[in-house]
């Protein structure tokens, strides 16, 4: 019995615990990660090989600065000085020696290998994490050669998804108003190019003048508006067999056509005897429903990605305000109430923001609001911009800006800029003309 | 029976008692109290062995006239000993007259033996005038020691240690480290649940003996991919930063530690 005690005892004695500390961590950097992009390595045969057909001193090197530029533009990474490599590209893309890229404050390694396979462009690459000391991603692409800088893009877009969380919006192209001449005399042609500015190609002639064009979310058609004999027409183009069709002719005015979320409708503005409302078009059977009907001038009509609402500027409250309605065009509400005047407002691709262009004060401002209004943040300002177009990831704008050529005010150029949503990246996106209106497509591998 | 009932009461009265009196009165150190450091105030015009600027000994003379004047409108000045050692004196001398007139002015009635109430190992050396230099570097280590035992022990502390989490200055610390290590990764969608519980197990210096992610499985959920990226941000940001700064004493309070990395709020803006 008085075992029994014993051994009862021993187990109810109070055993000395801790109770486990827990430290909430609600805040980090958002400082640029430590990347390092080693060149993909390549064998001497496949070396000479591509220097014969793509006239490339390293094929593997103009693949790695593809990838390179492209992350550093994106403002989250910072690719590491190559100087600093202590590993050779050959022996890095076997087995990391992760001491050596942790020297240098790597936090991720990039490397690969490129071979010539049957003709065909055949390129390996791995995405390390240097401080866990694992593979994170590991992938081949077979192409052909001419397709080395999408490659490079698609790279870009694998390892800024698995670093980030979100997709890339490297593998992308950008359609754009090309100008050239004096501004009453200018001449306006449609061109594309990859979104890092590569690639340029014009599509139109410049005969006609052409404005706003813009892509169609699930696949590479563009919808443009181009005047005929003074007369607007809202035109279709395939960008990949570059065939063209009149989508109708439109009395009075016709502005900014927009597709819808499905691609299978147009979204438009026309204006009947001064008064301006909304449109959709049905691109199967091209049957036109008025949304809106209003004494107001309605204009710049965007559908969000489920396609159940549409955003688009009136002044019907007298000044010109962004409101948002149903896609029936009923349940209309003003959501912008700050000082000054909306306009362009573009819903995210990922349904959360409506971006706009605002005018106050003589200054304009490219911007971003919640959809139901609140949370206005103004991105950029500067004399004149506007016409913001979502990269499809939702995270970055690009837009047009027109500044002075010179110190007197005169002249006048207008250039593609592109920026994110904090606000810090802004970047000018070379273009080999002037540049205005400019659209981004989705991504053009899945 | 009667012997059973008299042992189970006994037994249960033991066991009352233990539970009442806890473990951590079982396990209490014995104290360990501090070494006091003693600070003497003395005026810096005793002390000083900087000649006056010749402009400004002047003004100084100037105005000790006047106040001797103005005091002796109201009263005679009471006749002092002069307590300035003319000459300077050797070191020892030096030392026992700077007591002396230290104690006059301070505290006239104190006895000797309280003013060298100080540890017995200062006793010995505080005032051993050959070797100043050994003298001002081993007080430097004493206070030094007496700071870190400070925040290391004290028997009344440790109750509320023992079982309290850490100190808002140790937390704070051990956040700001974190802070500067964690890239955030931006893409991540901010109306979903982004919160990473991670529990580490570390050693005394503050470097990781193991990490274990507590909501392992969510990874592999349908729509959680993007919870692996914020798991692995986080797990980066504990690698960059290990050894973490933790406290320098009661290991084993956080021995083991969950970090909740939550980018919601960063996030959201």
């Amino acid at each position: 019995m008085l075992f029994r005690y014993l051994l009862l005892l021993l187990i109810l004695l109070p055993i000395k615990s801790f109770a486990l500390i827990e430290v909430d961590i609600t805040r980090g950097n958002l400082s640029p990660l430590p990347i390092a992009v080693s060149p993909l390595s390549i064998d001497e045969k496949s070396r000479e090989n591509f220097k014969k057909i793509l006239k490339k001193e390293n094929i593997g090197s103009e693949i790695a600065a593809v990838v390179e530029n492209n992350l550093k533009q994106s403002g989250l990474f910072n690719p590491l000085n190559k100087d600093a490599f202590l590993q050779k590209p050959d022996i890095a893309n076997l087995k990391p020696r992760f001491e050596d890229w942790n020297l240098i404050k790597a936090q991720a390694l990039i490397t690969g290998k490129v071979t010539l396979v049957d003709e065909k462009l055949r390129v390996e690459f791995r995405l390390w994490d240097v401080l866990a000391g694992k593979e994170m991603v590991a992938l081949a692409f077979t192409t052909i050669p001419s397709n080395w800088r999408r490659v490079g893009h698609i790279i870009s877009d694998k390892v800024y998804e698995r670093l980030t969380g979100e997709k890339g919006y490297f593998d992308t192209r950008i359609i754009y108003v090309a100008e050239e001449g004096p501004k009453t005399k200018r001449i306006k042609k449609l061109a594309i190019m990859d979104q890092d500015g590569f690639n340029n190609k014009f599509l139109t002639l410049g005969n006609e003048l052409v404005l706003t064009p813009r892509f169609n979310p699930t696949n590479q058609m563009v919808t443009y508006l181009s005047y005929f004999k003074n007369l607007p027409r809202v035109y279709l183009l395939d960008i990949e067999t570059g065939m063209q069709e009149v989508v109708g002719d439109f009395a009075g005015m016709t502005f900014a056509p927009r597709f819808s979320p499905d691609g299978k409708k147009i979204i438009m503005s026309f204006a009947k005897d001064g008064n301006s409302d909304i449109y959709t078009m049905d691109l199967e059977n091209r049957i036109v429903e008025r949304i809106t009907n209003h004494p107001s001038i309605d204009t710049s009509p965007s559908f969000s990605p489920d396609g159940k609402y549409i955003c688009f500027n009136s002044d019907r409250s007298g000044y010109q305000q962004i409101y948002v309605m149903s896609s029936n065009g009923k349940n209309v509400k003003r959501i912008s109430f700050g000082k000054g005047l909306y306009g362009t407002p573009v819903w995210s691709p990922r349904g959360d923001l409506i971006a706009f262009t605002k005018l106050h004060k003589g200054k304009f401002y490219i911007g971003v609001m919640r959809t139901d209004g609140t949370g206005e943040r103004l991105l950029t300002e500067n004399f004149y911009q506007e016409a913001p177009s979502w990269s499809p990831n939702g995270r970055v704008l690009i837009f047009y800006r027109e500044t002075k050529t010179n110190s007197e005010g005169e002249g006048f150029s207008a250039k593609l800029w592109s920026i994110d949503l904090t606000g810090y990246n802004e970047k000018l996106v070379e273009t080999e003309t002037d540049a205005s209106d400019p659209s981004w497509s989705s991504l053009l591998s899945n | 029976m009667n012997r059973s009932i008299v042992i189970s009461s006994g037994f249960h009265i033991l066991m009352v008692i233990i539970t009442a009196m806890s473990l951590p009165f079982l396990s209490k150190k014995p104290i360990d109290l501090p070494p006091i450091v003693s600070v003497e105030l003395i005026q810096i015009t005793d002390q000083t062995s900087i000649p006056f600027a010749p402009k400004a000994k002047k003004i100084i003379e100037k105005i000790k006239k006047k106040e001797e004047k103005l005091v002796s409108e109201q009263a005679p000045p009471k006749i002092v000993k002069k307590i300035k050692p003319d000459a300077v004196p050797l070191p020892d001398k030096k030392i026992d007259k700077i007591k002396k007139i230290k104690d006059k002015k301070q505290n006239p009635e104190k006895i000797d033996n309280e003013v060298k109430q100080v540890s017995e190992f200062e006793k010995d050396d505080l005032f051993d005038p050959n070797n100043i230099a050994a003298l001002i570097d081993k007080s430097k280590v004493q206070s030094a020691e007496a700071i870190n035992k400070t925040d290391k022990i004290t028997q009344d502390q440790e109750k509320n240690v023992d079982f309290a989490g850490l100190s808002l200055s140790e937390e704070d610390a051990l956040k700001a480290q974190i802070f500067g290590c964690w890239s955030i990764p931006l893409g991540l969608p901010y109306d979903q649940n982004l919160l990473v519980r991670i529990k580490l197990q570390l050693k005394p210096d503050g470097s990781i003996i193991r990490s274990e992610i507590l909501d392992h499985a969510r990874m592999n959920k349908p729509g959680q991919g993007f919870y692996k990226v914020l798991a692995e941000s986080a797990l980066r940001a504990i690698k960059l930063c290990q050894p973490l700064r933790v406290p320098s004493a009661g290991y084993e309070r956080w021995k083991n530690l969950q970090l909740n990395f939550d980018a919601r709020e960063m996030l959201e803006g």
